[in-house]
């Protein structure tokens, strides 16, 4: 039910204890973190490419559309609480960039509702990335993959 | 007059982030005014080359280039995303 778009890092422990704290309903918490790599596999490179990354947004429209995202996975399964960080700003390889949470009574609910989560940020969510390496700096194309995985979704409450 | 927004390699390729158009009375949709932006030639016609890899919204909800555009809307123009 919270949606944060920031340029702070964040702490998942005291996130996940703020997100579950008093309600006794919550009987498992599924989290996921996603952390800057040093390299964006591309032909001919080496791990260590990439020296940073700088995540460009839309204000306004970026937390609209993860509310839109999270309303969606709250209609799909029996949620007590959910949590959608997500940064902005330069990072550099090793730091956190997004996470997300889902605390249901089960755990099923939790890990599928995390999954999607994830899956349809990566496609709706307006972030773009800027890498920088050795030869300069370059956007990250958009990956087919992605956007397979948030299609599977699409008529389905089963893990794709 | 609309406001355009420009994300991620359309902004550097433009050369803008931001900016008001008086909204030219041939251009009622998101098509005609991609087709408007492209005949400025230089940054715009190099960002709006290939159309697949432009995505758009209008007052922050995606839509297709179908879209109908009114004065006093905020369109935005960017690559397919790349967040998570």
């Amino acid at each position: 039910m919270t949606v944060r778009v920031q340029k702070a890092d964040f702490d998942i422990g005291v996130e996940l204890a703020a997100l579950t704290a008093g309600n006794m309903a919550i009987g498992g918490v599924c989290c996921f973190t996603g952390l800057v790599r040093d390299l964006h596999p591309q032909d001919g490179e080496v791990a260590g490419t990439v020296r940073a990354l700088t995540l460009e947004h839309y204000p306004g429209m970026t937390e609209h559309q993860l509310e839109v995202i999270e309303a969606e996975a709250r209609a799909r399964w029996p949620l007590e609480a959910s949590l959608i960080i997500h940064r902005y700003g330069r990072m550099e390889p090793g730091e956190q960039i997004v996470m997300v949470a889902c605390a249901s009574p089960h755990r099923e609910a939790a890990f599928d509702a995390c999954r999607f989560l994830m899956d349809w940020l990566k496609s709706k969510a307006p972030f773009w990335k800027l890498e920088e390496t050795g030869n300069g700096s370059r956007w990250v194309g958009s990956r087919t993959s992605d956007e397979e995985a948030a299609r599977r979704w699409k008529h389905s409450s089963s893990p794709p | 007059m609309i406001t355009l927004l420009y994300f991620a390699w359309l902004r550097s390729k433009i050369g803008l982030a931001e900016e008001r158009l008086d909204l030219p009375a041939a251009v009622t949709d998101v098509a005609g005014l991609v087709a408007f932006l492209k005949a400025r030639g230089g940054g715009y016609a190099d960002a709006l080359s290939d159309l697949s890899v432009v995505k758009v919204a209008v007052n922050q909800e995606y839509v297709p280039f179908t879209q109908p555009v009114r004065a006093g809307d905020e369109v935005a123009l960017f690559p397919p995303v790349t967040g998570g």
